[in-house]
């Protein structure tokens, strides 16, 4: 604790505010505008082209923005140059200098401040000591795994105390166990030391994982910003509400007009008629789509709720997903988690699907 | 023998020895034939004939006028090393850094010439330099000089026109290396505060030095044995050791000391490409590919 104490910092926020970046004719990012708070673990999330990495890129200084201003603790950064910005960042590849020791390397940003030598090695083995490698100083990175070269990578963006820390899907080459292992040890790492963190990713678990918010991308414009529980249970885009997790969509069109949170019915492609929350106003007879979570819904007898044939049933050991037929011949997805009182129906059996109103959420759908 | 497939040439990853010797016999009966066989004949010369001897190679490393043409030999092959070395590098990164059309011209520019005749490019240094050729003739004219300079025949001339033929060999080395360091790297260094010359001086610079390295090794060991350059362009005045070696075994017809000197160079050729291959060898241990 004593090394991690003498590497936090006072941490400051960032702001962005109508960020826009052309690459030719294609707007990569368009007109974002988020707050990071001080000490805040911000996901960006988003599939790849959402303008994700280009925002990370114009925070870091290597894309200037077309439009808008970025500041980090109140200071325009906008136009300075990256060697200039005192920001940390890790990126996606192990980019450990090959011809330095690891010690070398995480010593290398601390000579580039001018400090003396002796302070530089005494830092340096305290930021390794942070990410548990103590005793690895002399090695080279290439002597090292794939997780501890990354763990230097972050003991060296850290070391001289940057304003933030920028990382750049920093996980992604790592098989899966060493991820899951590294997504929580880099979020204790990020608690202890009180650093405002950027974090880009296309893994939504590891968004949900890691962040106290995730900033969700599409197409280069921000789609939602919230804590993990807000965009799970409350997309606000048919996006956000596919993207996050696993969802049945269903298409139809409202019976009446509702406003946001209000209770709609919808009338569905089939021809039944059921009810969904509305997530913004929607005007009668307009196309809607309805989001429903595969957890969310619930078996019942034919005669009750809408009417459904299990096609197929997928047994997951915590979970069985069946497959159902819609009378519409659409087909969606119902998750029973294992130990529910109830007996899994046999494939072919027909069924009445129910759910709660606010877990139905009808969105407006333009096509 | 029951049914496995042969794998005798095609197929494996690793060819058998006798596969593996079947694949260079061609080339190893050439080059015992062409290069091994002469040239033990002509060792064996300058040790052996008439009778067991050291004298050819006392010779060689004791009389004044061989030592002042050895030492002009390093003299000259160091100088057209450091010089391509201060040519290639500059355009090497640019090489690196450049992609289709224009990476294509300087590529081309830099193998032309190489797939150009030596004697063709060698005489085109003479047509330059000459009494009366384009470059003393521009000096004139631009009032720098008033009468023409002795350009031709002089030490300065053979290093500038052997460091153009040899700057491929110094190119190309330091441009693959160059080319196989990430742009991460370099946005990494200025992310953790470096400026552009010291990235330049404390990632980009330490990582080219295998290809330097390897420039620096193969344009030195070229320009020690350099025939037909230095004797058109130095003449009989900057004699350097392949012109010598070509005097006494056509004009004297000493094969023995011939032999003698082809023995020296070969000596000091063996001993710098090892000390390189021991020092590029440290350089791999240092850094990693």
């Amino acid at each position: 604790m004593l090394q991690s104490a003498a590497l936090s910092s006072r941490s400051v926020g960032i702001e962005i505010e109508g960020l826009v970046k052309r690459f030719g004719s294609v707007k990569a990012v368009d007109g974002v505008s988020l707050a990071v708070e001080p000490g805040e673990f911000l996901a960006l999330l988003g599939p790849s082209g959402s303008g994700k990495t280009t925002i990370l890129m114009a925070i870091a200084g290597f894309e200037y923005p077309d439009e808008g201003r970025i500041r980090v603790g109140g200071e325009d950064l906008t136009w300075v140059p990256p060697n200039r910005r005192n920001l940390g960042m890790v990126f996606q590849k192990y980019t450990l200098f090959p011809h330095m020791s690891v010690l070398e390397n995480i010593a290398f940003p601390l000579k580039m401040r001018g400090l003396g030598r002796a302070e530089r090695e005494e830092r340096a083995r305290a930021a390794l000591a942070t990410v548990r490698l103590d005793g690895y100083g002399e090695r080279k990175p290439s002597q090292l795994s794939g997780g501890q070269q990354q763990r230097v990578a972050i003991a060296r963006a850290i070391v001289y105390k940057p304003r933030v820390l920028l990382m750049d899907e920093p996980l992604s080459a790592l098989d899966k166990n060493l991820r899951e292992e590294m997504q929580i040890e880099t979020k204790h790492l990020q608690r202890e030391i009180g650093i405002t963190v950027v974090f880009v990713t296309h893994d939504q678990t590891e968004a949900l994982t890691m962040a106290d918010r995730v900033a969700v991308l599409d197409q280069g414009r921000l789609q939602q910003i919230g804590s993990p529980h807000d965009l799970y249970e409350t997309p606000r885009t048919a996006f956000v509400a596919g993207f996050i997790g696993e969802t049945n969509f269903c298409k139809g069109r409202a019976q009446g007009a509702g406003v946001a949170g209000q209770r709609i019915g919808v009338t569905l492609d089939g021809g039944d008629v059921v009810e969904a929350t509305a997530v913004e106003a929607v005007a009668q007879g307009a196309p809607v789509r309805i989001a429903i979570r595969p957890e969310r819904l619930s078996l019942g007898d034919p005669a009750t709720g809408l009417a459904a044939c299990v096609e197929e049933a997928i047994y997951a050991g915590n979970a069985t997903t069946l497959l159902l037929a819609l009378p519409s011949g659409q087909s969606i997805r119902l998750r029973v988690p294992a130990g529910a009182a109830l007996a899994s129906p046999a494939v072919g059996e027909r069924v009445g699907l129910s759910w709660r109103v606010e877990d139905a959420r009808a969105f407006g759908d333009a096509a | 023998m029951s049914g496995r497939p042969s794998r005798w040439l095609l197929g494996g990853r690793h060819y058998s020895e006798a596969a593996s010797l079947a694949l260079a016999a061609p080339f190893l009966i050439l080059a015992f034939v062409t290069f091994i066989l002469p040239l033990g004949s002509l060792l064996h010369e300058s040790l052996f004939l008439p009778q067991p001897t050291l004298a050819h190679y006392e010779r060689a490393l004791t009389e004044p006028v061989y030592l002042r043409v050895m030492l002009r030999t390093l003299r000259i092959a160091a100088s057209v090393t450091l010089l391509t070395l201060l040519l290639a590098w500059p355009l090497a990164w640019l090489m690196a850094r450049s992609s289709g059309l224009r990476l294509a011209i300087l590529v081309a520019s830099v193998l032309l010439p190489l797939w150009t005749s030596v004697l063709v490019r060698t005489y085109a240094w003479m047509v330059l330099l000459q009494k009366n050729g384009v470059v003393n003739q521009l000096l004139i004219g631009a009032g720098i000089t008033g009468e023409p300079l002795r350009l031709l025949y002089t030490e300065g001339a053979v290093v500038l026109a052997m460091s153009h033929v040899l700057l491929p060999f110094m190119v190309l080395p330091i441009f693959s290396a160059l080319r196989g360091i990430p742009e991460d790297y370099n946005r990494a260094a200025q992310m953790l505060g470096a400026s552009e010359w010291a990235t330049f001086r404390e990632v980009i610079f330490p990582l080219s030095l295998p290809g330097v390295t390897s420039g620096c090794l193969m344009v030195f060991l070229l320009a020690l044995g350099f025939f037909v350059t230095p004797a058109l362009i130095g003449g009989p005045q900057q004699m350097m050791i392949a012109t010598l070696v070509s005097q006494q075994v056509r004009e004297m017809l000493d094969w023995s000391f011939a032999g003698a000197l082809v023995g020296v160079l070969l000596a000091f050729v063996l001993l710098i490409a090892v000390a390189f291959k021991r020092a590029v060898r440290l350089d791999r241990f240092v850094g990693s590919a």
